[in-house]
């Protein structure tokens, strides 16, 4: 449990962070909160050369919303969002993630900029991103761009962040009236990593259609997964019961998970499955002014 | 005499722990924090591979790395003797292998370097070139015929083969009864998961040729009578020296080979070496728990009498017959599985088998065996009830031994020294509102809703044990207690066994307490070093109030009997005419003419009768009559989530009779721990191997140990039988619920679908197991 030699830097602004990023390319690392990075070291799964410490650099930590919408700073711990009172009613899929991520301790530390940039399949923040359709800012020697969440997740631990580059915020459109999300994580034991997670995000019109449909699966393969399918199958319908199950029969069809000691694939495709309606539920729940 | 009487706390009083403050303010002494000047650190080369020809160690980059100060191999250990060391079991183990590894993470290569990070730098520096060989990784592959031998010098696979019954009389009730229940049981392969892993800091000093040793153990004195005679290093140079300890659970009675490469790498350099296992290599080479194929059967009547039981078991004992038992018990004490019943005929019988994975067995609070054997008997007692279709509850009750049948002695041998088993779960059974649930479940499953009742009724076998049955290579085991009694009347009181979490500094004190009406805050209770405390054999298998307890009763009755002839001294009375009662000596008749333990202590070093000699202490090595037996009903209520499998626990309901409680507080503390672990068993634990023994499991990422946020609220509640041989009457409980809870949990899962036709899961109860007997009945997930 003790690391091979690296060398440490904690810059105090974006623009020396980026500069070491552009120097040192793909032997360094950027530290935010440690939580997968500082494990991967000590297991030595992980052996950068070179650490970038984000800690420094201040306004990097920050959930407000601005502009109709909610801004999250990279670095902002995940504790942070649970304790937000505007998260917790407006945006409740985010407070539901932030209260299922790990454990108390791992989210003092662990940042939602992390959570995300660090690619794993299996953390949670990335599925809900995608249910919320966020957008995430990342800057670099060249200046600042705009990335949406579907385009971000490449591959297992492979994001679209270039090895210069630093996520700096995440960001959501504010919800429309009559709006609700879910998420729900069904874990082995609480601080596990899911054996399957899904996100939910709707929002219903006047007659009880639903206009918006989002959703974002967690553990169901290489990468965070949105489920186009099955959220295009839902939207314009009135979310009955057998148009929910619809929905998440084809969810789990996308689902692509692997057989590990959380589980066999069929097992956890079937709970995409069952995750997929009951968070729909909950999220409707939510729309109706439930809890 | 004025001044108002100190309170005591003697027995059963629920008095806190003495060792919390420093436990609770992170003020422990463990192993690593042991610093010596010029302490060296040994970091361990483990194998990739779980049997492989090793054809190649190369060292040199590892030595030529600044800070390294030398490297171990076994080629190092071979001309002192110590490549290979002898187990508890009369087999032997490799310290680090000169010609193959035989489990993955098995030790290679130590490398010691001037500080920790130098170490694990130059542990990737060794060169080790390997040749892989065939694995076998499951016991029942390993003993069938052709199968890769292990331990070429054994010849085959099979560590042992061992029985105990009689076969014919179980037979032939076999083949007379009504109905046969039989049942297959995999009880899993577990780690303990203690919070600090196993390490040492040696210290040779080359001048005095004294080794002393810090590491965790929980047996120092047979740690240290082994490494004299493996060493052949004097047993007045060799000290042990347990300081606080981080949780045991059998874990730690084993030697591993940091200790010996430690000491060896002191001696080489002159210098203190330290080694503290990481976790992630602790848990996958470290002694398991469990590993076992079961295969129970019970004879009964048609009404649910219950004739005969017979077990048929192949453990796994990995490469090195190595199991912290007592030496005539290679199994353990499983032939306790009759349990609770008047069975009038069992025959068990074990084959051993050695495959590719770390040597092991004995450990999670398992009682030597005892866990197995009460899953085993608890598990085909539903399995019998639900094929007869008699409630669980009735069928224990129709067969529980009388209590006017105690002692009993049990089909397979052993004499129970008490028990009354109807009042324990009948109190369990109205305290969970037991017929109130049957009666649920029944709507419940109208309407297609899952819950489950599960019963264990246990009877456990711990106090190990009377030196006519029990000795661990050749040491018999008793345990000790040494008592001294200082002139102001305060005292200490070493004991040669070694808490590890038990509270002996509190308990221990407590019954000193009550035999001399000593406060418990006047006493001070140490255990754990050689050169100051007397023999024993350790703690582990529930067995030290049983032993060392007992003996700090007696120890603490021979001072008394001292303290009569001082007393009668200084009262000028006759001996036979002085009352005791706790704290004081009085003239029978005038109870103003007593004289204090104080005074009496004070006395025998100023003024003590002439033909007394001066001083109060007295040492007892105490041989116990028999075992004890503590037992209890445990009851748990389960709902099933029918869409996702999840098995969540609603109630659970523990009435433990150990006889009687010294301290209440942590009794409970202890069942509740235990409860704990019998719940990750159920629920959660197992270490896997693939077929390349491969494991997984290795670290508490995989390996998930529970946590407070699904651990169950416990309810608990206590009968007390008290233990007619045992001078408090007390029993020990440290396993009984890690031994007596797993069945509980798997008989509510089973009970919850048994109206599918489910007779038995395995553990751990992963919702996906429950899920797929849900999709194979037909029922949806949503």
């Amino acid at each position: 449990m003790i690391p091979p030699n690296f060398e440490y830097f904690a810059p105090n602004t974006l623009g020396d962070a980026v500069s070491l990023l552009e120097r040192y390319g793909e032997d360094a690392k950027i530290l935010a909160g440690g939580q997968s990075l500082i494990p991967l070291m000590k297991l030595r799964l992980a052996s950068p050369r070179f650490i970038v410490d984000l800690n420094q650099i201040q306004g990097l930590e920050y959930v407000r919303e601005s502009d109709s919408y909610l801004r999250i700073g990279a670095l902002t711990r995940v504790t942070d969002l649970e304790a937000s009172e505007m998260v917790r009613k407006k945006y409740p899929v985010i407070y539901d993630v932030a209260a299922h991520i790990a454990d108390p301790l791992v989210r003092n530390m662990g940042t939602v900029g992390g959570n995300i940039a660090h690619g794993d399949p299996a953390n949670d923040l990335p599925a809900v991103m995608l249910a919320l359709n966020a957008e995430f800012i990342a800057i670099s020697p060249t200046g600042e761009r705009t990335i949406k969440a579907e385009e971000f997740f490449i591959d297992s631990f492979t994001t679209a962040l270039k090895p210069s580059e630093v996520l700096t915020e995440a960001r959501v459109a504010m919800p429309p009236a009559r709006s609700g999300g879910a998420y729900l994580k069904l874990e082995k034991r609480v601080g596990d990593f899911a054996i399957a997670g899904v996100a939910t995000q709707l929002t219903v019109d006047g007659r009880g259609v639903c206009e918006r449909v989002g959703i974002g699966l967690t553990s169901a393969g290489p990468t965070p997964l949105k489920p186009k399918k099955a959220e295009e199958s839902l939207r314009g319908k009135k979310p009955d019961d057998s148009a929910i199950k619809r929905t998440a029969d084809l969810a789990a069809d996308n689902a692509n998970p692997r057989s590990d000691l959380r589980g066999p694939a069929e097992y956890k495709r079937e709970m995409f499955r069952v995750l997929t309606i009951r968070a729909l539920r909950n999220a409707l729940s939510r729309v109706s002014g439930g809890s | 005499m004025t001044a108002q009487a100190p309170i005591i706390h003697g027995m059963g009083h629920a008095v806190k722990r003495k060792e919390d403050p420093r436990f609770i303010q992170g003020r422990g002494n463990y192993v690593d924090d042991v610093n010596l000047p010029g302490m060296l650190y040994l970091d361990i080369v483990r194998s990739p591979y779980a049997h492989a020809r090793i054809t190649s160690i190369n060292v040199e980059k590892a030595k030529a790395l600044p800070g390294v100060a030398a490297v171990i191999t076994g080629k190092d250990l071979e001309p002192l003797g110590l490549a290979w060391i002898p187990t508890l079991m009369n087999d032997k183990q490799m310290v680090l292998p000169t010609e193959k590894v035989v489990y993955q993470y098995q030790e290679v290569v130590g490398v010691v370097a001037e500080d920790r990070y130098v170490a694990a730098d130059a542990v990737p520096l060794v060169e080790v070139e390997y040749e892989p060989l065939p694995v076998v990784a499951d016991p029942r592959e390993a003993l069938k015929q052709g199968a890769t031998v292990v331990r070429p010098d054994k010849g085959s696979n099979l560590a042992y083969h061992w029985e105990a019954g009689d076969k014919g009389a179980t037979e032939s009730l076999f083949r007379d009864a009504d109905v046969v229940a039989r049942e297959e049981f995999y009880y899993p392969r577990l780690h303990v998961s203690y919070m600090e892993t196993v390490g040492c800091v040696a210290h040779y000093d080359a001048i005095s040729g004294k080794l002393t040793l810090w590491m965790t153990t929980q047996a120092p004195h047979a740690v240290r009578t082994v490494a004299s005679l493996v060493t052949k290093i004097p047993e007045n140079k060799i000290r042990i020296i347990s300081p606080d300890i981080g949780g045991g659970f059998g874990g730690k009675v084993y030697v591993y080979p940091g200790y010996i490469v430690a000491a060896v790498a002191s001696i080489l350099t002159g210098k203190p070496v330290k080694w503290i296992n990481d976790r992630s290599d602790d848990q996958p080479s470290t002694a398991f728990g469990r590993d076992c194929y079961m295969t129970a059967e019970v004879a009964a009547k048609k009404d649910g009498t219950m004739l005969a039981l017979r077990v048929k078991t192949i453990g796994d004992h990995g490469a090195f017959f190595g199991d912290a038992n007592p030496s005539k018990f290679p199994f353990g004490l499983f032939s306790i599985c009759t349990g609770s019943y008047d069975f009038k005929s069992a025959f068990v019988e074990v084959d051993g088998a050695h495959t590719n994975k770390p040597p092991g067995g004995i450990t999670y609070r398992c009682s030597f065996r005892v866990t197995e054997a009460v899953y085993a008997v608890e598990r085909i007692v539903d399995v019998l009830a639900h094929k007869l279709g008699i409630d669980p509850a009735q069928l224990r009750i129709k067969n529980f031994i009388a209590p006017d049948k105690f002692p009993y002695k049990s089909a397979l041998g052993w004499t129970y020294d008490s028990g009354n088993y109807l009042p324990a779960l009948r109190k369990a059974m109205e305290k969970v509102g037991y017929e109130q649930l049957r009666k649920e479940q029944e709507e419940k499953r109208k309407r297609g809703e899952l819950m489950g009742i599960g019963i264990s009724s246990f009877t456990e076998i711990v106090g190990a044990g009377p030196a006519h049955t029990f000795d661990i290579l050749g040491l018999k085991m008793f345990d000790s207690c040494e008592i001294r009694i200082h002139p102001t009347g305060k005292a200490i009181a070493r004991f040669g066994t070694k808490a590890q979490g038990q509270g002996h500094e509190t308990t221990f004190a407590q019954i000193i307490a009550e035999e001399l009406g000593i406060p418990i805050d006047d006493i001070t209770v140490e255990e754990g070093d050689t050169d100051t405390c007397p023999y024993g054999l350790g703690t582990y298998a529930s067995r030290s109030t049983p032993t060392a307890g007992a003996a700090g009763a007696m120890a603490s009755r021979k001072i008394r009997e001292k303290a009569r002839k001082i007393a009668a001294h200084l009262l000028e009375a006759r001996e036979e005419d002085l009352v005791w009662e706790p704290g004081k000596f009085y003239v029978r008749g005038s109870p103003g003419k007593a004289k204090t333990i104080q005074e009496i202590a004070f006395a025998a070093y100023t003024n003590y009768p002439p033909d007394v000699e001066a001083g109060l202490e007295a040492v007892d090595y105490y041989n116990p009559p028999n075992m004890t037996y503590p037992f209890g009903s445990y009851i748990c209520v389960v709902d099933i989530d029918k869409g996702t499998g999840e098995a969540k626990i609603r109630r659970f309901m523990a009435v433990d009779d150990c006889g009687n409680r010294i301290n209440p507080l942590i009794v409970d503390g202890q069942i509740h721990g235990a409860l704990a672990m019998g719940f990750g068993t159920a629920m959660l634990e197992e270490i896997k191997y693939d077929e390349n023994g491969n494991v997984f499991g290795a670290n508490f990422m995989d390996y998930l140990i529970p946590t407070a946020v699904e651990t169950p609220k416990w309810e608990t509640d206590q009968t007390v039988t008290p233990s007619p041989h045992h001078p408090l009457g007390a029993k020990g409980v440290g396993e009984s619920a890690t031994v007596g809870s797993p069945a509980a949990f798997v008989n509510a899962v089973v009970d919850a679908l048994a109206h599918l036709g489910v007779t038995h899961i395995d553990m751990p109860l992963n919702p996906w197991k429950i899920r797929k007997i849900l999709r194979d009945n037909g029922i949806q997930a949503e």
